[in-house]
């Protein structure tokens, strides 16, 4: 019995030691700067990130992918989810608590192949006729926009289809922080005269703060990893861009493509050593998430989210 | 001074009025995707629906008609290896985490480390998978060297573990305590009043418990793509690749041939009206109340 508790702790170290032996070609020949740098071609001058055939491997682009998709998706994720946390713990009516809280645990829920295919066929259309255009015309100033990919595919709609799915782990976690804030607290603002936003900014958000930047984190924690839909809608060019309408990549989306059909022994052991930078780096922030959650929880069974 | 007084309290009531605002579109601009999606799936998907769909396999691209038969079948086979690996271990795990190890600095690490592995993306563990089954290292056992469904079930259960163990762990801690109490009164042993008397009492949640690893299981693709491959054939033997559901939406979502969408959207439609089952009679169980009465 005590074995087979131990097992959770044998899975993870069962994980580190396969994706280490797999991937220590690539370690040996590219070492910490696979993350870093780029092997530059002596002939045109441009780095070459990722060139299979070749043998030039460089996580750059893939890095970079993740990290602005990831980063974009949190910025439009977490207002809406602090938000909806406010509103249904705060404001909303004893009625409709339940069956709205119902279904943004259903958003939890769908599949993320779900979410890659609906964003293939709606969400990126839509993105294209409507929103892009917007955005070249009103925030092309700042250099961040550009009409050069025509396709709707890229960091904005990877984005888009991560805020969706990030915001209902956000969002209950944030819930449930807020609802851990002890009444006396909301009471005693209420006291001294306070409105209702003020009661919950002084009394209920000041308290859940730890908790909620916990709640983010783990919502950065799973935009970081998600594959499916990321894969489907980011572009999937190992190169980086300025703009944001451009395709990129993401480390994920690059194993989920390459893995089967790696060629050869360093370009599979390249990919892995991907997936165990992948794995570390969300255990790290996962870890940091649900010590944070826990610090304000104290303890209370967390959720199986 | 009266004005100064006056003129904050309505900027704190305008404030208060524009937050309650904000709050409320934050949730229906929430709302809407979700919607969305179910409708736009419904729409698309429920008229491919029919008895073709559940009992052909796909024909060759650009022929019409067809189903996602093995890909049903396939994804059905795979949830069985994993629960099969996965669930002895998970709820042995939470009946430790629960019964015998509860309050100490182990079972307190081991309930973390769970959760951390929850958040971990579902794609390592097919790489995992792979290194340790399909890349060819050990000739003698079975099922290695070869992409085959038993990899994608390992990938799975992997997945399933630490899920079932905290379920488990939280339903068996929800049982009385009078009833242990009551068994170790009458000089039952310790090992026998959890194996017969708790287990038992707590065996709804911990089902409804395993129905949730099996719903977020089963929607998974990233493990599969190269653990299981995939198969456009008729195939039930683990030591061969296999179609899965997830897989071959994946698939065909990304083809170029307009019947291959339109079974994919059905295909969809299927996991997500199987999902939202489990995870509606999940609620259901546990918010009713799973152990009222102790038979």
């Amino acid at each position: 019995m005590v074995l087979c508790a131990l097992s959770i702790f044998g899975i993870v170290l069962l994980i580190f030691l396969e994706l280490t032996r797999q991937s220590h070609l690539a370690w040996i020949k590219f070492g910490f700067h696979f993350f870093f740098q780029a092997d530059i071609d002596p002939y045109t001058h441009q780095p070459i990130y990722w060139d299979p055939v070749n043998g030039h491997f460089s996580a750059l682009p893939f890095v970079y992918g993740t990290l602005v998709s990831s980063f974009m998706s949190l910025l439009i994720a977490v207002p809406l989810a602090i938000g909806v946390a406010i509103f249904l713990t705060e404001m909303c009516p004893r009625v409709l608590r339940s069956p709205l809280a119902f279904l943004t645990e259903l958003l939890a829920a769908i599949p993320s192949i779900i979410y890659g295919l609906w964003a293939v066929f709606v969400l990126v259309p839509l993105l294209r006729e409507y929103v892009n255009p917007l955005l070249i015309k009103y925030l092309g100033w700042t250099g961040l926009f550009d009409d050069t990919n025509p396709t709707g595919l890229g960091f904005v709609s990877a984005a888009v289809i991560l805020s969706i799915m990030i915001l209902p782990i956000i969002s209950s976690l944030t819930r449930e922080v807020m609802t851990a804030v002890p009444h006396s607290q909301r009471e005693a603002v209420l006291a001294l005269g306070a409105t209702r936003w003020e009661m919950i900014r002084m009394g209920v958000l000041r308290n859940a703060r730890i908790g909620i930047v916990g709640a983010v984190i783990l919502g950065l924690g799973r935009a970081l990893g998600e594959t499916m839909a990321v894969t489907m809608v980011i572009g999937n060019t190992p190169e980086i861009h300025k703009s944001l309408l451009s395709n990129g990549a993401s480390m994920a989306a690059v194993i989920a493509n390459e893995y089967a059909e790696a060629n050869g022994d360093l370009h599979r052991s390249a990919l892995t050593e991907i997936g165990l930078a992948l794995f570390v780096v969300t255990i790290i922030v996962n870890a940091t998430a649900r010590f944070l959650v826990w610090a304000v929880t104290r303890g209370a069974p967390a959720r199986v989210n | 001074m009266n004005d100064e007084r006056t003129t904050r309290a309505g900027i704190r009531a305008v404030t208060d009025h524009t937050v309650t605002f904000l709050a409320v579109l934050a949730t229906i601009i929430v709302v809407v995707p979700l919607v969305a999606i179910f409708v736009y799936l419904i729409y698309k998907g429920a008229s491919s629906l029919n008895l073709d769909f559940f009992t052909k396999v796909p024909k060759p691209p650009g022929e019409v008609g067809g189903g996602m038969a093995n890909a049903i079948v396939g994804s059905a086979v795979l949830l069985a290896v994993a629960s099969v690996i996965g669930v002895p271990i998970g709820i042995a795990g939470g009946v430790y985490l629960a019964e015998f190890g509860r309050g100490t600095r182990l079972a307190n690490a081991i309930r973390f480390t769970a959760d951390v592995l929850n958040g971990v993306p579902s794609i390592v563990m097919g790489v995992a998978a792979y290194a340790l089954i399909v890349s060819p290292h050990i000739s003698f056992l079975p099922f290695t060297g070869h992409f085959s469904a038993f990899a994608g079930g390992v990938a799975l259960a992997i997945m399933m573990v630490p899920t079932i163990t905290r379920t488990s762990e939280e339903m068996l801690l929800m049982v009385p305590n009078a009833i242990r109490e009551a068994a170790l009164g009458l000089g039952v042993p310790n090992w026998r009043s959890v194996l017969s008397i708790t287990l038992k009492t707590a065996s709804p949640g911990i089902i409804t418990g395993c129905m949730l690893a099996f719903s977020r299981v089963a929607g998974e693709t990233a493990p599969l793509i190269f653990t299981v491959l995939g198969n456009a054939f008729w195939s039930t033997s683990l030591d061969r690749p296999i179609a899965a559901l997830p897989l071959q939406i994946y698939v065909f979502a990304l083809s170029p041939y307009d019947d291959w969408h339109r079974l994919a959207w059905a295909g969809s439609l299927v996991l997500i009206v199987l999902i939202v089952l489990a995870v509606s009679l999940v609620r259901y169980v546990t918010s009713r109340g799973v152990l009222k009465g102790t038979s």
